[in-house]
């Protein structure tokens, strides 16, 4: 197969002193970084050309590039755009070149705002989603399970297994996740015991999550795939919204992920990973204070107005501080469980819905998606159809099941 | 012979001029070759590694984009040598750039802070602006002191 060109659209990213990890991320996942050749000519004219007046040459560079990429004087498979983070001219740069040119191009594009310490790491999921949406089409156009296939997820808080028989999940596992390999092989012995299926028979089995490279070879996996485009296909399933437009969220306990997708395929997205306030862990921490179990926090929170708590932070430790206090006024619990569904939902909707054209439906996944304040706080922030589709804690599992079938036909 | 910080700090046209004027211009591709040629550092294209920006924190706070703190770090030995600045407002990206705005403005506050002789010019759109502007480079080289003759009287 031949290497797959990603073309760098950035600023600083030379100075950050992070280029090389950005190379080494594309590397390991088989691409390669290209960037736009331009002359002067076309950088002093990429201001009027694109209509955005920006200050700093390097930012009309990359005005230039991308409009070198869309009208293809540059070929390149996808497109990484990177500028310097807390850098707001940068920003509003990298918006509006990731908007240009997934309208213009249809290339698949992902956009990441760079500190020193950056590493390909954190890259990784991003290139590896990056480079499947741009070589891999085929495999991501599946739309039925077909067979005996399973899935397993290893995410960071839960590991999820999943064994399917054309197109209906026949078992499940769901464990806390701990040691990798031991969750794992739980999780999946569990949904093997439930379905009555021997190990033997699953013809095909695909990984996904943060332990998936671990998995991969002990699990003899067909399929190891990051999880932005297993769970994109996943939520398009299970919600029976495989064609058209949908916007996928899933809030996990480590990061938050927001997917603009199109026939199931992702085009623009986003992975958060920094701050734990807007996470799951963040909802824990509040049911474990309001001393509910985390299944029941959603109800409780249905009941409540978010209105009624003060919340001055999305710290999660100043977060928590907010509600102890609301506690200690007196507030009802209904209220405080609402409070925390509504932070964490406005803190995606603040710092990563921007980042993506969220369309219509919204699909929630994951765990957290079944603690119902949750998808009704994303609700009446977006003004928009929230849709949580049977079985959404198992999303990845079923997106892995469901695209591993692929490899039965091999 | 003194040395004389440029702005922007890649233009080779005011490289030359201050050269041929006796002076030593200061100029960041100088700094950009001591990365290059430096050994054992692999950190392309520029050989600034994860840790310049850190060093850049001399000059501006950790909320400053680690691009501009790179970029400062770079910088940062050529604003500690000069003994007098010529710095050109307004020029097209062909005359030399620094890439970013930001940095642009902390050099140009950072090296009128130091109160060495500098001649601020507005780029030239014109033949006789030109001249103009090569006749005031060469009158304020011609009148500056070097190092040595400074530290002899």
């Amino acid at each position: 197969m031949s290497e797959i060109e990603v073309a760098q659209i950035s600023c600083g990213s030379e100075y950050t002193g992070i280029q090389g990890e950005i190379e080494s991320a594309a590397e390991r996942v088989g691409a390669k970084i290209i960037f736009p050749d331009i002359d002067l000519e076309e950088v002093e004219s990429a201001e009027a050309k694109f209509g955005l007046k920006v200050t700093s040459p390097d930012l009309k560079l990359m005005l230039a590039r991308a409009i070198s990429v869309v009208e293809g004087h540059t070929t390149a498979d996808a497109v990484f755009i990177g500028t310097c983070f807390r850098c707001a001219e940068g920003a509003l740069v990298r918006n509006e070149i990731r908007r240009y040119i997934h309208e213009k191009s249809g290339l698949p594009v992902i956009s990441y705002s760079y500190t020193e310490r950056t590493t390909a790491d954190t890259l990784l999921t991003r290139m590896e989603a990056l480079t499947t949406i741009a070589k891999r089409r085929s495999l991501l156009a599946r739309e039925t399970q077909t067979g005996l296939t399973a899935g397993i997820d290893s995410g960071s808080t839960t590991t999820k297994a999943v064994v399917m028989e054309n197109n209906r999940i026949l078992g499940f596992g769901w464990v806390g996740s701990t040691d990798v390999l031991k969750s794992a092989e739980e999780a999946y012995s569990i949904a093997l015991e439930e379905s009555g299926v021997e190990r033997d028979a699953v013809q095909a089995l695909g990984v996904t999550g943060y332990g998936r490279f671990l998995l991969g070879k002990p699990f003899n996996a067909d399929l190891v795939q990051e999880e932005i485009t297993v769970n994109s296909k996943g939520a398009v399933y299970l919600a029976d919204r495989q064609k058209g437009a949908a916007t996928v969220i899933d809030i996990g306990g480590m990061d938050n992920k927001a997917i603009s997708v199109h026939d199931g395929i992702p085009g623009i997205f986003t992975m958060g990973g920094i701050c734990a306030g807007a996470s799951g862990r963040f909802l824990e921490m509040t049911a474990k204070r309001l001393g509910v179990d985390i299944t029941e926090l959603g109800k409780l929170a249905l009941a409540g107005d978010a209105s009624n708590i003060s919340m001055n932070s999305y710290c999660i430790v100043f977060g928590i501080q907010s509600l102890v206090n609301s506690l200690s006024k007196g507030a009802r619990h209904e209220d405080v469980a609402a409070a925390a569904c509504y932070s964490v939902a406005e803190q995606v909707f603040e710092q990563q819905l921007q980042e993506i054209e969220v369309r219509e439906p919204v699909i929630m996944v994951g765990g957290t998606a079944l603690i119902e304040g949750l998808p009704h706080a994303m609700h009446e922030l977006l003004q928009a159809e929230v849709i949580v589709p049977p079985h959404a804690q198992l999303i990845g599992a079923v997106g892995s099941a469901l695209l591993s079938s692929g490899f039965i036909e091999k | 012979m003194a040395n004389i910080f440029i702005y922007p700090s890649n233009s080779l046209i005011l490289y030359d001029l201050v050269e041929r004027f006796g002076h030593k211009p200061l100029a960041v591709m100088q700094e950009i070759r001591k990365k290059v040629t430096t050994a054992g550092i692999d950190s392309p294209p520029l050989n600034i590694t994860p840790e310049d920006p850190k060093i850049g924190l001399k000059y501006a706070a950790v909320e400053v984009p680690a691009g501009v703190r790179g970029r400062m770090s770079l910088l940062d030995p050529l604003l500690e040598g000069a003994e007098a600045a010529i710095l050109v407002e307004d020029a097209p990206i062909g005359f030399g750039c620094m890439g970013c705005q930001r940095t642009s403005e902390l050099v140009g506050f950072l090296i009128r802070a130091k109160q060495v002789p500098i001649l601020e010019l507005d780029y030239p759109t014109s033949d006789d602006a030109a001249k103009d502007f090569v006749y005031r480079i060469s009158e304020f080289l011609k009148g500056l002191k070097g190092t040595e003759e400074a530290k002899n009287e």
